[in-house]
């Protein structure tokens, strides 16, 4: 049975639909990542969960128990902010023991469960520091450490990472989730970083504009998107222009070259215009038997230290596409201006149609990716 | 440049003090003048009634800063955080004791307050009560701006959900999270507020109480000496009072200690 379920979610301001028809079910312990770019309405979404925004429609139920029309501070549901959002006038232990001394513990629990949390969180010397005292990655612990200190039922963070640099992003996630694991807690994670995603969890709910594309497990998501936004969404996409030569065979032409779909092409007919997704890393220089083949000219090569993206043009204006060669000292990089041939399998085409090109908004988050 | 710009700011300050200070120094050298030597200090600090009105003022100013505080960090509050757009109206309200001045005030309070069903000056608490309400008006121009200031430094929406979020109720939420926030400007403005209301004269003067400075003006009608002692005196003690809320403010509550080993 699940452990937290919204069902027919709705959410308006005025005019504005932020949230349409959002149905999920997250099972007990579960790790669900909310992602989609700026504006789809995660953030909605989560403060729905948490309580300070009213579902226009739908239900959400906790644990077997309705909780859509339960004030903030009587859902016993943690909160991770951007911001941080620790109180600047309390220390480090008292902020963490905030919310047990709201629920009147007494002093002996308080001082057991705060220590144990600043155990967890790795800054046990750091109880009587005031927050401005802290780095940003301290405080965002010690936040963490203060949402659980109620032990909620669910744990919701909206962007805790954002603020952060590179480095310290990296780690502090890999250090939420394992800190997740251990105690088991049922958590829906907010972002627009697609690896942070992809990395930390169990499911991903991939979002656009208030509705949900898709959702699956990080491996579903990436390898087998089940729409064109998702699919260029998440992860970097080559898009190349094609022209059905026979539905049937799957076969079809891009860059004046024959190629292989991975099967019928439905509801095509011979001559259709259609796009062509490829992923970078599926790609591999020179020809394969076998295999789908693409000659073109080298147009840029970007180093990007592990591995080195290279990017060719056709001859006709079909498009380009980018692909990644693990560096190796040893092996030269083709020199702009040469011609090379590409190879792919048929099952790493994903035929996209118009409409669904037309729905994949948002190119410019694909560069940034 | 640099040394250009040190100068004028030297200048500047220079010119500030002269300006807060001669005024000072011509009222002690004018009460010196009473002989014998001090007599017009000991004269002030011997009539009883110089001990009681100040202190009918202190309480007064006391009572109206906790009155003020009490509407004032919720209204603001409630307002930043629910109704941003009302703000420009709140402020404009509680400017309004700028704009009218408190003749009018205490006329419009006399006329509604003295006849039934309302006659609270009939009694010595309504009369008082009127008083501290009267000046908690007063205090509202000073109160508003310095807690408004105070929680725009502050994120009131994050902190203020997070504190739902652990379960805490709106009177917890203003009493340990928003008003330790806004502190020190609360203190800014609790200053402001003790400041006029030992030194309000016309409304004491109406409602007819004991107040400080209707004594003032009354001592300065026969004996000029003993006014500008009396001016001196209670500015010292005004001063005094200001630095003791400021100690006080700043104070310690309770801390969680955690002892790890
Ligand atoms: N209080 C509000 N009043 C009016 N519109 C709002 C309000 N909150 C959110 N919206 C609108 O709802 C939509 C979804 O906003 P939301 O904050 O949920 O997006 P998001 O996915 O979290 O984006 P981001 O990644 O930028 O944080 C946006 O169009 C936003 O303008
Ligand atoms: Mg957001």
């Amino acid at each position: 049975m699940p452990f937290l379920e919204l069902t027919g979610i709705q959410k308006r301001f005025g005019d504005v639909a932020a949230v349409h028809n959002f149905d999920l079910a997250i099972e007990p312990g579960e790790f669900v990542s909310f992602l989609g770019p700026s504006g789809c309405g995660k953030t909605t979404t989560l403060r729905m969960i948490a309580g300070f925004e009213r579902p226009t429609a739908g239900t959400i139920v906790v644990n077997g128990t309705d909780i859509t029309h339960k004030a903030p501070n009587q859902r016993n549901v943690g909160m991770v902010f951007q911001s941080y959002a620790l109180f600047p006038n309390m220390t480090v232990a008292d902020n963490v023991g905030f919310g047990l001394k709201v629920r009147r513990r007494s002093k002996d629990q308080i001082h057991k469960r705060v220590s144990e949390l600043l155990e967890l969180i790795h800054l046990p010397d750091k109880a009587s520091r005031y927050p401005w005292q802290l780095s940003g990655g301290q405080q965002q612990r010690v936040a963490l450490a203060r949402a659980l200190a109620i032990e909620p039922q669910v744990l919701l963070l909206d962007e805790p990472l954002s603020a952060l640099d590179a480095k310290i992003r990296v780690s502090l996630r890999n250090e939420i989730r394992a800190i997740q694991r251990q105690l088991g807690i049922t958590t829906v994670y907010v972002t627009h970083d697609q690896e942070e995603a992809l990395s930390l969890s169990d499911r991903i709910v991939v979002m656009s504009e208030g509705r949900i594309e898709q959702i699956g497990t990080p491996f579903e998501i990436y390898n087998f998107p089940s729409t064109g936004f998702v699919a260029r969404f998440v992860g970097t996409l080559n898009v190349v222009s094609a022209k059905v030569l026979d539905p049937t065979a799957g076969t079809l032409e891009a860059a004046g070259q024959p190629i292989r779909a991975a099967g019928p092409i439905s509801g095509g007919h011979p001559g259709d215009a259609l796009t062509v997704a490829l992923r970078p890393e599926i790609i591999s220089l020179g020809a394969r038997d076998g295999m789908n083949q693409l000659s073109g000219v080298v147009d840029d090569v970007t180093f990007l230290g592990a591995i080195v993206r290279v990017r060719i043009r056709f001859s006709d204006d079909s498009g380009a596409i980018s692909f990644d060669t693990f560096n190796n000292p040893h092996l030269a990089v083709p020199d702009r201006g040469t011609a090379i041939t590409i190879s792919f399998p048929p099952e790493a085409c994903l035929v996209l149609d118009r409409a669904e090109i037309a729905a994949a908004a948002a190119p410019e988050d694909l560069d940034a990716a | 440049m640099r040394y250009a710009a040190r100068v004028a700011w030297w200048l500047v300050f220079i010119v500030g003090v002269l300006y807060f200070f001669i005024p000072l120094y011509g009222t002690l050298a004018f009460s010196l003048k009473s002989k014998p030597f001090l007599s017009a200090y000991t004269a002030i600090l011997n009539d009883p009634q110089f001990v009681s009105t100040l202190s009918y003022s202190f309480v007064a100013g006391i009572l109206t800063i906790i009155v003020s505080i009490l509407i004032i960090v919720p209204t603001a509050f409630w307002v930043r955080l629910k109704y941003p757009q009302l703000r420009p109206i709140i402020e404009f309200i509680t400017l309004l004791p700028f704009v009218i001045p408190p003749i009018i005030l205490v006329f419009g309070l006399i006329n509604t307050y003295s006849k039934q069903p309302l006659a609270v000056t009939n009694t010595e608490t309504g009369s008082n009560a009127l008083l501290v309400a009267a000046y908690v008006v007063l205090s509202f121009p000073y109160m508003y701006r310095a807690v408004d200031t105070g929680l725009r430094a502050i994120d009131i929406h994050s902190l203020t959900e997070a504190s739902q979020s652990l379960g805490a109720g709106w009177i917890r939420i203003l009493w340990q999270v928003i008003l330790p926030n806004v502190r020190t400007s609360l203190l800014s403005g609790a200053f402001l507020t003790l400041a006029i209301v030992v030194g309000e004269f016309t409304i004491a003067t109406f409602l007819d109480r004991p107040a400080f400075a209707p004594f003032l003006g009354l001592v300065g009608d026969s004996k000029p000496y003993e006014q500008a002692a009396l001016a001196l005196v209670s500015f010292g003690i005004t001063w005094a009072a200001m630095v003791l809320i400021a100690v006080l403010g700043r104070g310690s509550r309770s801390r969680i200690k955690v002892t790890i080993g």
